[in-house]
C-alpha cells in the first residue's frame, strides 16, 4: 500500500454568514452565534503519508458562548424602523449571499459540463479505477454489479470516516505541521499535475500543436500563481477563480474514475454522512468545531470558497494546518483548500455584493484528498466576531462554502450530462435542482443559524431529478420534439 | 448544419428572454432566486405530467401508433393543466411567504412586489419551458446532418426557434395576467389564461404546417402581450412618455437628467 496514497478528504463546507452588527436583529442568540465562526473543511488523507486527515474545524453555531468576544454594537431595540429595515435588509442580504454562492457553483458546473461534452478523455472507460473502488462494474449480471458498487461505496465511505477521525485526532493533538505539509503537497499536485493533464487533453481534443517549453511555462505560471493565491495572498477574484478551477478538476477526476453506480451510491452515502457528521453530537465534524472553539482558534478550512475577503487573525499563524496529500498510484486527487481568514482590523466594510475593498487574506490551506474518498461537510456558521488576540471585532459579511460541496455538485451534474445519453434536459434539471437545494440550505441557515451540511438537500434533489428526468421526462420530451408538439 | 444555424436559432429562441433577464432581473438577487424557483416549479409540473404519461404508455398497446399519438396528446393537455396548476401553487406560496415577511417586518412595503413576482415567475416558467423544448434540438443542430432528408420539413430548426421564443414570452405574459387575476379574484381571466395556453399547445399539433401553427400563436402572443401590458399598469400615455424619455418618475429613479 505504500505506493498508493490514499487521501481521504473530508470536505467540510462551512457556510458562514457574517452579519453586520448594525443589521443583525438584536436578538441575543444571533449575537452569540456571531461569535462562533468555525469552518469545517474537508481534508484529504494520503496513504503513504500515514493519512493525515485534515480537518478544518467548523464552528458549531449552536454554542451560545462566544470565546471572549464582546458583543458588537447592537442597535437599540426600541427603534421600530431599525427592525423593519433589519428585516428587509436581512432578506435582501440573505438573497445577496445566495447569489454570491449561485454564481461560483454555476461556473464550476459550467466548466465541468463543457469539459465533459467536449473533451472525450474524461468519459473514456478506464480499465482499473481508483484504488478505492477495486470491484469492477463490468459484470455479467445486474445483481453482481449492484453488489460490487455497494462494496466500492462502502470502502470509500470507510476510508473517509477513518480519515475524518484521524483528522480530528491530529487536530486534537495539535499536529499542525503534518496537516500543513500534506495540504501543501496535495494542492501542489492538483495545480500542476492535474492541470497539466487537463491542458494536454484539451489540446488533443482541439488539435492544437504546442511544444513542451511553452507548455512548461504555462503550467509553471499557472501553478505558482495558484499556490500563491491559495496559500498566501492574492486578489479575491483570482483566488475564487482558482478554487473553482480546482474544484472542477477534482470533479472531473471523480467523474472519470468512479464507475457509474458507485458514483451515485457514493453521492448518497456522503450526503448521509455529511448530515450525521455535522449534526450528531458524536460527529467528527462537530467535535472538530467544538475543539476549535474551545481553543479559540480558527478552524483551518481545508478548502473553503469565500465570497468576501475575510478578516485576519493574528494568532492564526501558529496553528495553521497544512496538509499535503500524496498520491501514489491513482491520478486522482482531491485538494482542498482551507482558507484561513483573519479579521481585518480596519474599517467596517459595507457589504455590497460581496465586494469589500479592505480584506486581507492571509493564508489558505489546501488540503488534497486522494482519490479514495472525499468528505464534504458543510457547516454554516457565523464568523466569530472577534478573536482574543484581535481587538477589532469587525465582522464582514460573507458566505463561505466548502470546496467539497462544489466538487460533489459538479460531479453530479457532470455525471448527469454523461450518462443520460447526452441529454441536456437532464443536465438542466439537475442544475436547477441543485441550485434550489442550495437556496433551501441557505434558508435553513438563516433560520437556524448554526452549522449545517450543504450536501444533503442539494444532492437529494439532484438525484431525484436526475433519475426522474432521465427515465420519465426524456422519453416524453423526445416524443414531443419528434412531432414538434409544444407544451 | 452549420454554426450559423445553431447561433441563429439560439438567439432567436432565447434572445428576448436573455435580454429581459439581463436588463431587469440580473441585478436583483431576490428576483433571480424567484426566477429559479419558478423554473423549479415548472420542472416539477413536467415531472408529474411525464410520470402520468409514462405510466399510461406502459399499460397501453405499444404497437398502435394512433393510440400512442392519442396518449401523447393526452399528455400534452395534462401537462398544460399541470403547469397552470403549479403556477397557481407558486402564486399561493409566494403570497404566503410575502405575508409572512410582511407580518414579521411590520413594514408597509415588501422587498418585492407581487407584480414583480408575477413577471419573474412567468419568465422562470418560460425559461425552463423553452429550454426543455429546444436545447436538445439546438445541440443536434451543431452536429452533422441534413434537415428533412426523409421528406420532412426543412424549416424544423427555424420553426422550433420561433415557437420557443413565442412560448417563453407567452409564459411571461401568462404569469403577469394570472397573478393579477388571482389577486383580484377575476376567475374569468384565469380561465382565459389556461384556455389560451391550451390553444397554443393544441395549435402545435398541426406541425409541420407551420403557417397554421405559428401565425395564430404569434397573434395570441401579441394579444396576451397587450393584455399583460395593461394589467401591469401600462397605458398608451405611459408608453408615450417612456418612449420619448419624458417619464419623470423613471428618470428620477435612474438619476438621469432630462
Amino acid at each position: 500500500m505504500a505506493n498508493n496514497a490514499e487521501d481521504v478528504e473530508n470536505n467540510m463546507v462551512s457556510i458562514k454568514q457574517d452579519q453586520q452588527e448594525s443589521n443583525t436583529a438584536p436578538e441575543p442568540i444571533q449575537q452569540q452565534q456571531e461569535a462562533t465562526g468555525t469552518r469545517v473543511r474537508s481534508r484529504g488523507g494520503s496513504g503513504p503519508g500515514g493519512g493525515d486527515s485534515e480537518d478544518g474545524g467548523g464552528g458549531s453555531g449552536s454554542s451560545p458562548e462566544q470565546n471572549g468576544q464582546p458583543p458588537t454594537s447592537r442597535p437599540s431595540r426600541g427603534v421600530e424602523n431599525e427592525e423593519d429595515e433589519d428585516e428587509e435588509m436581512t432578506l435582501k442580504y440573505g438573497a445577496k449571499h445566495v447569489i454570491m454562492l449561485f454564481v461560483p457553483v454555476t461556473l464550476c458546473m459550467v466548466v465541468v459540463v463543457a469539459t465533459i461534452k467536449s473533451v472525450s478523455f474524461y468519459t473514456q472507460n478506464v480499465g482499473q479505477g481508483m484504488i478505492y473502488t477495486p470491484f469492477p462494474e463490468k459484470t455479467d449480471t445486474v445483481a453482481e454489479r449492484a453488489v460490487n458498487s455497494i462494496l466500492n461505496a462502502t470502502i470509500m465511505i470507510t476510508v473517509i470516516i477513518v480519515m475524518t477521525f484521524v483528522l480530528v485526532l491530529l487536530y486534537k493533538y495539535r499536529c499542525y505541521k503534518v496537516i500543513h505539509g500534506w495540504l501543501f503537497l496535495s494542492s501542489l499536485l492538483l495545480l500542476f499535475f492535474f492541470s497539466y493533464i487537463y491542458l494536454t487533453e484539451v489540446f488533443k481534443t482541439y488539435n492544437v500543436a504546442m511544444d513542451y517549453f511553452t507548455l512548461a511555462i504555462i503550467i509553471w505560471n499557472f501553478g505558482v500563481v495558484g499556490m500563491m493565491c491559495i496559500h498566501w495572498k492574492g486578489p479575491l477574484r483570482l483566488q475564487q477563480a482558482y478554487l473553482i478551477m480546482i474544484s472542477a478538476l477534482m470533479a472531473l477526476v471523480f467523474i472519470k474514475y468512479l464507475p457509474e453506480w458507485t458514483a451515485w451510491l457514493i453521492l448518497v452515502v456522503i450526503s448521509v454522512y455529511d448530515l450525521l457528521a455535522v449534526l450528531c453530537p458524536i460527529g467528527p465534524l462537530r467535535i472538530l468545531v467544538e475543539t476549535a472553539q474551545e481553543r479559540n482558534e480558527p478552524i483551518f478550512p481545508a478548502l473553503i470558497y469565500s465570497s468576501t475577503m475575510v478578516w485576519l487573525v493574528n494568532m492564526a499563524d501558529t496553528d495553521r494546518p497544512k496538509r499535503s496529500s500524496e498520491e501514489a498510484g491513482s491520478p486522482q486527487q482531491e485538494t482542498q483548500e482551507a482558507a484561513v481568514a483573519s479579521p481585518v482590523p480596519s474599517s467596517p466594510s459595507q457589504d455590497n455584493g460581496g465586494f469589500t475593498s479592505s480584506w486581507v487574506r492571509q493564508q489558505q490551506h489546501q488540503l488534497g484528498p486522494l482519490q479514495s474518498t472525499e468528505e464534504t461537510r458543510r457547516e454554516i456558521q457565523q464568523m466569530p466576531s472577534a478573536r482574543p488576540p484581535v481587538e477589532d471585532d469587525e465582522e464582514e459579511r460573507g458566505v463561505k462554502l466548502g470546496l467539497g460541496d462544489f466538487i460533489f455538485y459538479s460531479m453530479l451534474v457532470g455525471k448527469a450530462s454523461v450518462t443520460a445519453g447526452g441529454d441536456w434536459n437532464t443536465t438542466l434539471a439537475c442544475f436547477v435542482a441543485i441550485l434550489i437545494g442550495l437556496c433551501l440550505t441557505l434558508l435553513l441557515l438563516a433560520i437556524f443559524k448554526k452549522a449545517l451540511p450543504a450536501l444533503p438537500i442539494s444532492i437529494f434533489f439532484g438525484l431525484v431529478f436526475y433519475f426522474a428526468t432521465g427515465n420519465l421526462v426524456r422519453p416524453f420530451m423526445d416524443k414531443l420534439a419528434l412531432h414538434q408538439f409544444y407544451i | 448544419m452549420t454554426a450559423a444555424v445553431f447561433f441563429g436559432c439560439t438567439f432567436i429562441a432565447f434572445g428576448p428572454a436573455i435580454a429581459l433577464f439581463l436588463f431587469t432581473i440580473a441585478r436583483e438577487p431576490l428576483r433571480v432566486i424567484f426566477l429559479i424557483a419558478g423554473a423549479f416549479f415548472w420542472l416539477v409540473s413536467l415531472l408529474l405530467a411525464s410520470l402520468v404519461w409514462f405510466i399510461s404508455v406502459q399499460i397501453s398497446n405499444k404497437d398502435s401508433a394512433s393510440q400512442q399519438k392519442g396518449l401523447l396528446i393526452f399528455g400534452v393537455v395534462l401537462s398544460v393543466l399541470l403547469q397552470e396548476t403549479f403556477r397557481f401553487a407558486y402564486y399561493k406560496l409566494l403570497k404566503k411567504a410575502n405575508e409572512g415577511l410582511l407580518a414579521l417586518s411590520q413594514e408597509e412595503t415588501m422587498p418585492i412586489s407581487i407584480r414583480q413576482l408575477a413577471y419573474v415567475s412567468g419568465l422562470g416558467f418560460g425559461f425552463m419551458s423553452g429550454a426543455f423544448s429546444v436545447v436538445n434540438i439546438l445541440a443536434d443542430s451543431v452536429g452533422p446532418g441534413t434537415v428533412g432528408i426523409h421528406g420532412d420539413s426543412q424549416h424544423y430548426f427555424l420553426s422550433s426557434a420561433f415557437m420557443t421564443m413565442a412560448i417563453i414570452l407567452l409564459h411571461m405574459f401568462w404569469g403577469v395576467v394570472f397573478f393579477d387575476a388571482c389577486e383580484k379574484q377575476r376567475w374569468w381571466a384565469l380561465a382565459a389564461v389556461v384556455t389560451s395556453h391550451l390553444v397554443v399547445s393544441c395549435l402545435t399539433f398541426q406541425n409541420p404546417e407551420y403557417v397554421a401553427s405559428l401565425v395564430p400563436t404569434y397573434i395570441i402572443l401579441f394579444l396576451m402581450g397587450v393584455w399583460a401590458f395593461y394589467t401591469a399598469g401600462g397605458s398608451l400615455r405611459n408608453l408615450k412618455l417612456c418612449l420619448t424619455c419624458k417619464d419623470k418618475d423613471f428618470l428620477l429613479a435612474n438619476h438621469r437628467p432630462r
